[in-house]
C-alpha cells in the first residue's frame, strides 16, 4: 500500500513538473538544468533535451539549434544562457524568451561546445521541429534523418506533422515513416501488429530493416523453464548447439568458471613439475588429456592452481542447464506478427531474386552465345574444332583497345572497333583456313592440335606485344549505370547491350542461313559436301567463308567481352571451354542449338552461384560435372541434327 | 630396328605374295618383335651410368644437383608421354586430361610428404616443452601448420590417410585410376568419341583444376603443397643424394613401363586397340567389347600417369592446381605428336626433347637472335616457335621425329592404291598389317 502511494505521488510530481515546464517555457527549464547544459554528457543530457523539445515553447527550436551550432553561450557573471550572434563588440545576445539582451564582450561569455555525441542527441530532438519547416528540402532531410536513426521520441512529432504537410510526396513519405515507427515504438501492441499487417507484401528495405530487430534473439542458459520470456525454441545440446558453445553461454552469464584451455592447463602443469612428476603423476603419462585433467584436479585440490573447469566438470555444468533461444522483444504477439511479415517479405523478395537471377542468367547466356556462335558455325559446318577461337576473341578485344587509343571519343571508337575487329579476325580466320585447316580435312584430331599450336603462338605473341598487364577497354558513358526496377531487380546497361547484340546476331544468322544464297550453300555443304560440290557449289569457298565468318564473330564478341572484362592475353582462354561446352550441350551445326546451350549453361551457372554465392569456382566445377552427366542423357546435344546430316 | 631387312622384304613382295597370314608367321621372341626395347634399355642404362658418374653424390660433380633433378623430372614426363602414346597413338583417344592424373598422383604423394615432414617439425618443436605432447596437440599443430595459409586449422577428411606411406601410395594408384574409370565409363558408354571426347576430357581437367583452386578444397587452394623435396626422416640427407635416388627410381619406372607396354602392344591386345583407333565401328561389329578395351586403356594409362606424377613432384618440390591446367595436358599431346605417335620410342623422344628444349629456352640461357630491326628474346618467343613448329609438324610431318626412323629403316607407308590410310596418318600403321 505504501509502495502504491509512493508511486502515485511520484506520478503526480512528474505531471506537475511537466505542467510547470509547459507553463514556464524554455527559460525555466534551462535555468533548472544550467549545470547539465553547461557540461553535457551524452548519457545524462537526454532527459533535459527531451524536456526542452517537449516544452511546446517556440523558443525550444531556436535554443536547440543554437546549441548544436555552438551559438549558445553562458554569461560568466550569472550563468544565464543566451543565444549568440556575431557583433562588433563581441556577441549580440538574445535571451531565452526571444528578447534582445544587448551585447557582451567575448571575454564575458563562455561558448557552449557540446561534443559530437550530445550534438547527435540535440539534432535528433531538433528533427521534430524541422518536420514542419516551411522549406520542403529541410522537411525531406528531417525525414531522412529519422529514417536513418529511428527513435521512439520521433513518433509523436512525426504524427503531428502529417496533417499539415502540403506536399503529397512528402506526405506519403511521412505516412510510411510513421507506420514504420509505429510498428516498432507504439506503446499499444495491437497498433503495432496492425501496422505490420498494413504493409501487406511490401518488400522495401526500410520495412525489412524495421522488422528485423523485432525478431532478434539471444541465447540464454537457465536451470528452470523461463516462464516470463518470449521463447523462440529450446536448444538441445548436441543438436542445436555444441557443448562448447553451451558452456560458453554459462561462462558469459557468470554461472560457471571459465574453461581452462589446453594451452593454459599445460602451462599450469609445467609450472608444478616436481622431480619428474606433476601431482604424483609421472611426466611420461601426461601425453594424454585424461591424465592431464587428473593432474590438474589434484593440483586444484591442493590449492596450487586456480579453479577451472576441466572436461568432465564442463559436461556436468552443461547437463545441469537448459538452453533457450529467446526474443529480445517480450510480447509474443509482436514477434509472431513480425515473423509472419518477414516471411511474406521473404517470399516476395525470393520471387524478385529469381527474376533478377533470370536477368543475370540471360546476360551470361548472351555472352556465352556470342562467344560460342562462331565456334558453332565452324564446328557445325566443317566439323572443325578451332582451339584458337579463344585467341580470336582476344584479338577482337585488343583491336578494340588499339582503336580506342587512336580514335578520340569512346562512342566513336566503339563504332569503329566493331567492324574493324570483325575485319581483322575475319582475315585471320580465312588465312588460317587456307594455310592450315584446308590441309587437315578429315583429320579432326590433328586439326584440333594444329589449331592449338596456333593458339599457343598467338597467345604468346599477344603477350609480347601488349604485355601481361590488363588493358582497359572503356565503355562510353551511356553504357554506364544500371536499369533498376526496384531494390532487388536491376541490370547494368552494358549487359542489356550485350543481350541486344546477341539477339542481333541471332537474327542476322537466321536470316543469312534461311534467306540468302550463301546460307543455302552453307547448309548444303553441312549436310553433304560431296553432293553439294556436284551441284556446282564450291565447298572450299564455302568453308573458307564460314570459317572467316565464325572467326569474325569471335572478334566482335571479343570487343563486347572486353567492355566489361579486363583485356589480357588470356581473355579468350577463359571463355573457350565454356564455348565448347555451349556447342556440345546445345547440339552441333545449329544456331538454335548454340542458343539453347548458352541459355542452359548461363542460367545454370547463375543458379549454382546463387545456391553457393561465396564460391564462383565451385559453381564452374559443378557446372562442368553437370555437363559431363548431361552428355550421358543427350550425347548429341539438346538440339541434335536428324537424319543423314547427323553423319556418323 | 634389327628387322629392317625382313620388314622391307615383306612389303616389297609381288602382287601374288601379299602379307602372309598371322598364323603362318614363325614364332619370334619378344625382343625380335620389339627391337626398340633393347636399344631403349641400353641407351637409358648408359644415361643412368653417365648421370651417376657425373652427379655430385656419386661422381665427379660436373653435373649440378638441379640438373640431375631436371633429368629425373624429364624421365617422369617421358613416362607420362608413354601413357599418352598408348591412349592416343595406339587407341586413338585424344585425351586432354592425362596431366590431371599426373598431378593427382603428385598430390597424393605430396600429402604424405607434407604431413609426415610437418609432423616431424611439430613433434620436435613440442618436445622442447616441459610436458610430453598429446596426440591431439600434435595433430592440431600439424593441421594449423599446413592449413594456416588458407585460414584453416582442421585436417580435412581427404587427409585421413596422409599419416601412412603405404596407404597414400595406394592412393597414388587408386585416385587417378578410379577417377579415370568413372569418367571413362560415363564417356565411353554414351559413345562419345573423337573431338567430343577431347573436349570432354579437357572440361574434366578444368573442373578438377578449378575445384582444387578453392581454398576449401582441402588441398591448400592455389598455394598447393610445398616442401615436397624434403623427405620425412631424412633431414640430414643432402639433396644431392635424394636427387640421384629419384633419378634412378624414375629411370627404373620408365624402363619397366617401356618393357611392359611394349609387351602389351605387341600382342593381341595391341592389335585390338590399334584396330579400335583405325575403325572403331568395325571392331565392334567383329564382336570385341570396344568400350571395355578403351576403358581399360584409359584407366591403366591414368594410373601410369599418376605414378609418374608421384615420382615427379618430390623432385619439383611444389605442386599447385596450375599444374592441372588443361594446357599441361595439351603439351603432353604436343610432345607425343612431335616425337611420333603410335610408337613408344617416339613419345619418349618427343617428351624428352621438347621438355628439355623448353626448359632450356625459357631459362634465358639461349642467346638472343638479333634481326637488325628487332631482337628475338627466346624467353618471350619460345612458345611462338613451339606453337608454329607444332603446326608445321602436324601439317608436313604427321609422323613427327619417328618418321626419321622410318626413313632410316627404309620403311614406307603401305600402298593402298589411293584408299585412305585411316583417320590417323600420324600413327605407325603398317606393321600390324603383317603381325
Amino acid at each position: 500500500m505504501r509502495k502504491f502511494l509512493l508511486a502515485l505521488a511520484w506520478i503526480g510530481v512528474t505531471f506537475v513538473a511537466a505542467g510547470m515546464a509547459q507553463a514556464q517555457g524554455v527559460a525555466r527549464i534551462a535555468a533548472d538544468h544550467a549545470a547539465e547544459i553547461e557540461r553535457p554528457s551524452r548519457l545524462t543530457i537526454g532527459p533535459v533535451i527531451d524536456q526542452l523539445a517537449g516544452s511546446g515553447d517556440p523558443m525550444a527550436a531556436r535554443l536547440l539549434e543554437a546549441w548544436v551550432n555552438k551559438a549558445l553561450g553562458m554569461r560568466k557573471s550569472d550563468h544565464a544562457l543566451f543565444l549568440l550572434a556575431p557583433d562588433p563588440a563581441g556577441y549580440a545576445l538574445t535571451d531565452l524568451t526571444g528578447a534582445a539582451a544587448g551585447t557582451a564582450g567575448t571575454e564575458d561569455i563562455v561558448e557552449l561546445k557540446p561534443n559530437a555525441g550530445v550534438r547527435g542527441l540535440i539534432a535528433s530532438a531538433l528533427v521534430q521541429f524541422t518536420l514542419s519547416d516551411p522549406d520542403p528540402a529541410k522537411r525531406a532531410t528531417a525525414l531522412t534523418s529519422i529514417a536513418q536513426d529511428p527513435r521512439a521520441e520521433s513518433l509523436a512529432p512525426l504524427r503531428a506533422a502529417i496533417a499539415s504537410e502540403p506536399d503529397p510526396a512528402l506526405k506519403a513519405q511521412k505516412r510510411r515513416l510513421e507506420r514504420l515507427l509505429t510498428l516498432r515504438f507504439d506503446p499499444d501492441p495491437k497498433v503495432r501488429v496492425a501496422a505490420m499487417q498494413g504493409f501487406g507484401a511490401d518488400s522495401g528495405l526500410d520495412l525489412r530493416a524495421a522488422l528485423t530487430p523485432l525478431v532478434a534473439t539471444t541465447r540464454i542458459a537457465v536451470t528452470a523453464s523461463p516462464q516470463d520470456r518470449n521463447i523462440l525454441r529450446e536448444l538441445k545440446v548436441g543438436r542445436d548447439l555444441t557443448p562448447e558453445a553451451a558452456y560458453d553461454l554459462l561462462v558469459a552469464d557468470g554461472s560457471a568458471p571459465a574453461r581452462i584451455s589446453h594451452e593454459d592447463q599445460k602451462k599450469a602443469l609445467a609450472a608444478h613439475i616436481e622431480g619428474g612428476m606433476v601431482a604424483g603423476i609421472p611426466l611420461a603419462d601426461l601425453a594424454r588429456n585424461a591424465a592431464r585433467d587428473r593432474a590438474y584436479t589434484a593440483l586444484e585440490a591442493a590449492g596450487q592452481v586456480p579453479a577451472a573447469a576441466t572436461d568432465d566438470e564442463v559436461a556436468a555444468a552443461v547437463a545441469a542447464h537448459r538452453f533457450y533461444e529467446v526474443y529480445a522483444e517480450p510480447d509474443p504477439a509482436i514477434t509472431t506478427a513480425a515473423e509472419a511479415a518477414l516471411k511474406r517479405i521473404g517470399l516476395k523478395v525470393g520471387t524478385l531474386q529469381v527474376a533478377d537471377l533470370a536477368l543475370d542468367g540471360l546476360s551470361l547466356a548472351a555472352i556465352y552465345f556470342l562467344a560460342a556462335i562462331g565456334l558453332a558455325i565452324t564446328f557445325g559446318v566443317m566439323g572443325v574444332i578451332n582451339m584458337a577461337h579463344g585467341e580470336f576473341i582476344t584479338m577482337g578485344a585488343y583491336t578494340g583497345y588499339v582503336v580506342q587509343q587512336i580514335v578520340p571519343g569512346y562512342t566513336a571508337a566503339l563504332i569503329v572497333a566493331f567492324p574493324l575487329a570483325f575485319a581483322v579476325t575475319f582475315g585471320a580466320g580465312v588465312a588460317m583456313e587456307r594455310l592450315v585447316i584446308r590441309h587437315l580435312m578429315k583429320r579432326p584430331l590433328e586439326t584440333l592440335l594444329a589449331t592449338f599450336g596456333i593458339s599457343i603462338a598467338l597467345q604468346q605473341i599477344f603477350k609480347n606485344i601488349f604485355g601481361t598487364q590488363a588493358m582497359p577497354l572503356t565503355s562510353p558513358d551511356w553504357l554506364g549505370g544500371a536499369l533498376t526496377f526496384n531494390d532487388v531487380v536491376s541490370i547494368s546497361y552494358i549487359r542489356i547491350a550485350i543481350i541486344v547484340l546477341a539477339a542481333l546476331f541471332l537474327g542476322f544468322f537466321l536470316y543469312m542461313m534461311k534467306r540468302t544464297r550463301l546460307g543455302l550453300e552453307v547448309r548444303a555443304v553441312t549436310q553433304n559436301p560431296a553432293m553439294a560440290a556436284s551441284m556446282g557449289i564450291n565447298p572450299d569457298r564455302i568453308n573458307m567463308l564460314t570459317f572467316g565468318l565464325g572467326s569474325g564473330i569471335a572478334g566482335i564478341a571479343g570487343v563486347a567481352i572486353g567492355l566489361f572484362a579486363k583485356v589480357t592475353s588470356e581473355l579468350g582462354t577463359d571463355y573457350i571451354v565454356q564455348s565448347f561446352m555451349t556447342v556440345v550441350v546445345g547440339g552441333v551445326g545449329n544456331i538454335w542449338g548454340a542458343l539453347a546451350g548458352a541459355t542452359m549453361i548461363g542460367g545454370l551457372q547463375k543458379a549454382i552461384e546463387w545456391l553457393n554465392p561465396s564460391n564462383t569456382l565451385a559453381a564452374q566445377t559443378y557446372m562442368i560435372l553437370f555437363i559431363i552427366l548431361f552428355i550421358q542423357v543427350r550425347p548429341r546435344g539438346i538440339i541434335a541434327l536428324k537424319g543423314r546430316a547427323a553423319g556418323d | 630396328m634389327t628387322d629392317t631387312i625382313s620388314s622391307r622384304s615383306k612389303y616389297s613382295g609381288g602382287p601374288g605374295a601379299g602379307p602372309r597370314p598371322a598364323a603362318a608367321l614363325p614364332a619370334r621372341g619378344f625382343f625380335a618383335r620389339n627391337p626398340s626395347v633393347l636399344w631403349f634399355v641400353l641407351i637409358l642404362t648408359l644415361l643412368v651410368l653417365a648421370v651417376t658418374l657425373l652427379s655430385p653424390a656419386f661422381g665427379s660433380g660436373a653435373m649440378s644437383t638441379s640438373f640431375v633433378k631436371t633429368l629425373g623430372k624429364t624421365l617422369c614426363l617421358c613416362l607420362a608421354a608413354l601413357a599418352m602414346d598408348i591412349v592416343w597413338g595406339y587407341t586413338g583417344i585424344l585425351s586432354l586430361g592425362h596431366m590431371a592424373f599426373f598431378a593427382l598422383g603428385g598430390y597424393m604423394i605430396g600429402q604424405w610428404l607434407m604431413y609426415a615432414r610437418t609432423q616431424e617439425i611439430v613433434v620436435q618443436a613440442l618436445s622442447a616443452e616441459a610436458l610430453p605432447p598429446t596426440a591431439g596437440e600434435v595433430a592440431q599443430g600439424v593441421a594449423s601448420q599446413i592449413f594456416g595459409v588458407v585460414g584453416g586449422s582442421d585436417m580435412p577428411l581427404i587427409w585421413s590417410f596422409a599419416h601412412s606411406l603405404p596407404l597414400q601410395l595406394a592412393m597414388v594408384v587408386l585416385v587417378p585410376g578410379v577417377l579415370a574409370l568413372v569418367f571413362g565409363w560415363l564417356a565411353f558408354r554414351s559413345r562419345v568419341t573423337g573431338v567430343y571426347l577431347s573436349i570432354l576430357t579437357q572440361a574434366m581437367t578444368l573442373a578438377l583444376a578449378l575445384y582444387l583452386f578453392q581454398n576449401d578444397s582441402g588441398l591448400r587452394g592455389n598455394n598447393g603443397l610445398s616442401g615436397l623435396q624434403n623427405l620425412p626422416g631424412m633431414a640430414a640427407t643432402s639433396q644431392d643424394l635424394i636427387s640421384i635416388w629419384f633419378f634412378w627410381a624414375a629411370a627404373a619406372a620408365l624402363v619397366m613401363a617401356y618393357v611392359l607396354l611394349s609387351w602389351v602392344v605387341s600382342g593381341k591386345f595391341g592389335s585390338v586397340i590399334r584396330a579400335i583407333r583405325d575403325d572403331e565401328a568395325r571392331v565392334r561389329f567383329l564382336g570385341y567389347p570396344v568400350e571395355g578395351y578403351k576403358l581399360f586403356v584409359f584407366a591403366v594409362t591414368a594410373v601410369i600417369c599418376g605414378v609418374a606424377g608421384a615420382l615427379y613432384y618430390p623432385q619439383a618440390g611444389i605442386i599447385n592446381p596450375a599444374e592441372l591446367a588443361p594446357i599441361a595436358s595439351i603439351y603432353l599431346a604436343v610432345w607425343v605428336a612431335i616425337g611420333g605417335r603410335g610408337r613408344l620410342y617416339g613419345s619418349v623422344i618427343g617428351a624428352a626433347l621438347v621438355s628439355l628444349l623448353s626448359s632450356w629456352f625459357t631459362s634465358g640461357r639461349v642467346p638472343s637472335l638479333p634481326l637488325g630491326f628487332y631482337t628475338i628474346d627466346w624467353v618471350d618467343w619460345w612458345k611462338v616457335l613451339l606453337g608454329l613448329t607444332f603446326v608445321l609438324v602436324t601439317l608436313f610431318a604427321p609422323k613427327g621425329i619417328g618418321g626419321l626412323f622410318d626413313r632410316f629403316q627404309g620403311r614406307r607407308s603401305p600402298d593402298r592404291k589411293g584408299a585412305p590410310l585411316g583417320p590417323d596418318q600420324g600413327s605407325l600403321q603398317e606393321k600390324e598389317a603383317v603381325e
